[in-house]
């Protein structure tokens, strides 16, 4: 039996081979990448606190909150409903100014802000004035989550159906380069300045008062069919159209960006050789052309979701989609400034989100970006 | 120059950038006629008018032309008044101060559908004792109907479809039909139709004047919405300011960014860094949400809205592709050469380095504006259009508020949509046109 042992210099060696195993890396990547886009949204959400709290509106909404509990709780007690109304007002008043105080929203605006930031990170976002969620609660946390699934159900959809579409055909059209659907599809790519909920009021208009096919709006039929298939079915009919106007507005653009891309790499000299040694146009196209453009395809589609996220807000209203966006809609017509400041929140973490999933993807496809190096 | 000129004649073999350009020029003109014959002040009353300016016209009419595209016929709406001769008058002068005017206008009436309603605006001057008025009104088959007397005061309107004595005198379920069809049919009569009003003062001096307003089932080029008001109002008026708009945020937030990434790249260390920080956390915030929130809480003033676009889009992608190709610019030669004269830090920057970055600015430019007009339309969507200008994108919000698309008023939504359609895509076609000629890369491909 022989007994390892380790000269110092075989111990730092080993330790380096440990610090450099790919699992080690990457969760090192994964942290610090982590860490980098919370600060970002930190910095982020800090904005947009900053920026709806500049007429103090974020004080109003707690001030508000205070103001009702206190009301509520006497005049539920049974000594406050005893009372008469003025020693009551009184007593409520000497309460709220009480509950301020403790809250600190007498302190300087500075310091408000802060507190309000770490409410807003841990998603303690108030109670709306007038919307509530289909459970019946007044809090935005929960009716911004109880509406989050639809939304994401949309983009998660269409976003999917447009990455992977859009790559196929840009793949065909490359391969044939110059061809009709070529030409057209570089002609038809300035439609995508046209944003989504402009189709979208277009596909209504044919689809829905037209032809009478499809619904105008909405994510079920109402009363919601009982069966669980029924209610897919009837959940898909409705997708069709706000999915289509959000495939719609996007797609030529990006078809064309990628079929750009896999002309501009497939013309390099390394695709020429690989040509010349006789290979299979499949292994040319998958491991000379699509491999190394995947980067600036995922770099593209970061791009896209990222505009598509915000823009999202004004197909779901045009739809009646009962996602984030409407939410949001309804909340500038009810003047809901909880609503209004919670979503735009979430709508930070949702990007951040993105940002930290395709960087991470991008990260795993390019060989030259070395995770944690 | 020559190069710029050299570009010019490339982009005329686009014929993309054709139809561009010349939608571009149209729009300009339609804005300068908008301008012109409409001064601002002017649209504004206009717009923000109610009843009083828009009480001719029709509620939820389409433009008159439809007519040639429908097989059956809809009415046009007319007013006319015996203050400007449209309608005539004849004055007879009695004893005791008494006249009489009778007021006339006859019609030809040929369509196939029945019109929304008539009114009478009956202007009166008098003293003490008020006139009275009689209105009679004469079918093409010669049956003569008597609608109504009443007692007029300074004002009177006379609505025909709200007077409950008149249906219960016309057995019908509503007036008009029943004033435009034969006895016991329900189609319409077609033919010469007359209304006779007769008035009568009981004071010397007193005067009578009427006006007629017939509101049909359509009306002039761009038809009516809700609030009786002309759809050519705000499309014309909206082409100057998605233009103004489109082209002032493109124009800022292209030089804003270009300047930004010159300082940066130029200075490096620390003013590049933060640069690149500031456009991560820029991609972050959640742009839309952030205009709503100014929109609701601040203002909604055109102005507010521009400066806080402009202010969000400096900090994008866009930045970052600047500044590879400022990298590169830094490093060459004549730039060296500059350093070495002795120029200036801000000298470099803006008389060395930005001039080389137009050739890309342009496209980029152009490309731009589609999305800053769609802006405004979107924010004017979700009812934060700027509340006192006529816009297209407020077109398309009261029609979205007023359910145009499921009552079919089809026409309301696809004008300003139509409009807006070739404003964004002619900037596109150009901006497209433009990228392939400043990026040779592209051109090969």
């Amino acid at each position: 039996m022989s007994v390892t042992t380790h000269t110092p210099s075989e111990g730092v060696a080993l330790r380096k081979r440990i610090a450099n195993s790919s699992v080690v890396r990457i969760g090192r990547y994964v942290v610090m990448r982590l860490l980098t886009l919370f600060t970002t949204v930190v910095i982020g959400v800090y904005l947009t606190i900053l920026i709806a709290n500049m007429g103090g509106y974020v004080d109003q909404i707690i001030k508000g909150q205070i103001r009702d509990t206190i009301t509520q709780s006497i005049a539920n007690s049974p000594t406050g409903r005893n009372m008469d109304p003025e020693t009551r007002r009184i007593l409520i008043e000497e309460q709220i100014a009480l509950e301020e105080k403790r809250r600190g929203l007498d302190t300087p605006i500075a310091i408000r802000n802060i507190r309000h930031l770490t409410n807003a990170l841990q998603l303690d976002l108030g109670r709306a004035f007038n919307i509530t969620s289909d459970s019946g609660s007044k809090q935005v946390r929960l009716i911004l989550l109880e509406r989050l699934p639809a939304t994401l159900l949309l983009m998660g959809t269409s976003q999917l159906l447009l990455f992977f579409s859009s790559v196929f055909i840009a793949l065909n059209l490359s391969r044939n380069y110059g061809s009709f659907w070529d030409k057209l599809v570089i002609a038809l790519s300035p439609s995508s300045a046209v944003p989504s909920w402009f189709y979208g009021i277009f596909l209504i208009l044919i689809f829905a008062a037209g032809f009478k096919m499809l619904p105008f709006g909405g994510m079920v039929d109402s009363p919601p069919p009982s069966n669980t298939f029924d209610y897919a079915i009837s959940v898909l009919k409705h997708l069709l159209l706000p999915g289509s106007a959000l495939l719609l507005s996007s797609f030529f653009l990006s078809v064309y960006n990628y079929r750009t891309f896999f002309l501009i790499y497939s013309s390099e000299d390394y695709v020429d050789m690989a040509r010349a040694k006789g290979l299979h146009p499949k292994d040319i196209e998958r491991r000379y052309i699509l491999r190394p453009t995947l980067p600036n395809i995922i770099t593209n589609f970061s791009l896209l979701i990222i505009g598509l996220w915000t823009g999202a807000l004004f197909t779901e209203t045009v739809f009646l989609w009962p996602g984030l966006g409407r939410t949001l809609f309804q909340a500038v017509g009810l003047y809901d400034t909880p609503i209004i400041v919670g979503s735009t929140i979430i709508y930070a973490y949702l990007l951040a989100m993105t940002v930290f999933m395709l960087d991470f993807m991008y990260a795993a496809v390019d060989p030259r970006v070395k995770i944690g190096s | 120059m020559n190069n710029l000129q050299a570009s010019f004649k490339k982009l005329l073999q686009y014929p993309s950038a054709l139809v561009g350009i010349f939608a571009i020029g149209l729009l300009v003109v339609v804005s300068a006629y908008a301008m012109i014959t409409i001064p601002y002040p002017e649209a504004i009353r206009l717009w923000r008018g109610g009843e009083e300016v828009w009480y001719r016209n029709p509620k939820f009419a389409p433009p008159a032309w439809f007519n040639l595209f429908s097989s059956k016929k809809f009415s046009e709406s007319f007013a006319v008044g015996t203050m400007d001769g449209g309608m005539n008058k004849v004055v007879t002068p009695g004893t005791d101060g008494i006249t009489t005017y009778e007021m006339t206008y006859e019609f030809d009436f040929s369509y196939d559908v029945y019109p929304q309603d008539m009114l009478l605006y009956i202007d009166a001057t008098f003293n003490e004792k008020q006139p009275f008025t009689s209105v009679e009104w004469i079918t093409p088959d010669g049956r003569t109907i008597r609608i109504s007397n009443f007692v007029v005061g300074d004002q009177y309107t006379y609505r025909f479809s709200q007077d409950d004595k008149l249906v219960a005198k016309l057995r019908a379920e509503e007036v008009i039909p029943a004033l435009f069809s034969a006895p016991d049919s329900d189609t319409v009569l077609k033919g010469i139709y007359k209304l006779v009003v007769i008035g009568t003062t009981f004071e010397p001096g007193a005067n009578m004047d009427v006006e007629f307003v017939f509101h049909g089932q359509v009306y002039g080029l761009a038809g009516t919405d809700h609030a009786r008001r002309d759809l050519t109002l705000p499309l014309l008026w909206g082409a100057p300011v998605a233009l103004a708009f489109g082209l002032m945020a493109a124009i800022g937030t292209s030089m804003m960014t270009m300047i930004i990434a010159a300082v940066g790249t130029w200075y490096g260390s620390w003013v590049d860094q933060l640069i690149q920080r500031i456009t991560e956390v820029n991609l972050v915030l959640p742009f839309f949400a952030i205009m709503i929130m100014i929109g609701t809480f601040y203002s909604r003033s055109i102005w507010v809205i521009l400066s806080a676009t402009i202010l969000l889009s400096i900090f994008t992608g866009a930045i970052l592709a600047y500044r590879a190709v400022f990298l590169q610019v830094k490093e060459s030669m004549y730039v060296e050469a500059a350093k070495a004269y002795g120029a200036s830090n801000t000298r470099i920057i803006f008389v060395y380095l930005i001039p080389r970055m137009i050739p890309l600015l342009i496209p980029s430019l152009v490309q731009a504006v589609p999305a800053f007009v769609f802006l405004e339309a979107s924010l004017a969507v979700i009812g934060l259009g700027d509340p006192i200008l006529p816009t297209w994108g407020k077109i398309i919000q009261d029609a979205q508020a007023n359910g145009a698309l499921y009552k079919g008023y089809y026409y309301w939504v696809l004008e300003p949509a139509a409009l807006l359609m070739i404003t964004g895509l002619a900037f596109a076609f150009l901006g497209f046109a433009l990228d392939r000629i400043f990026n040779p890369r592209l051109r090969e491909v």
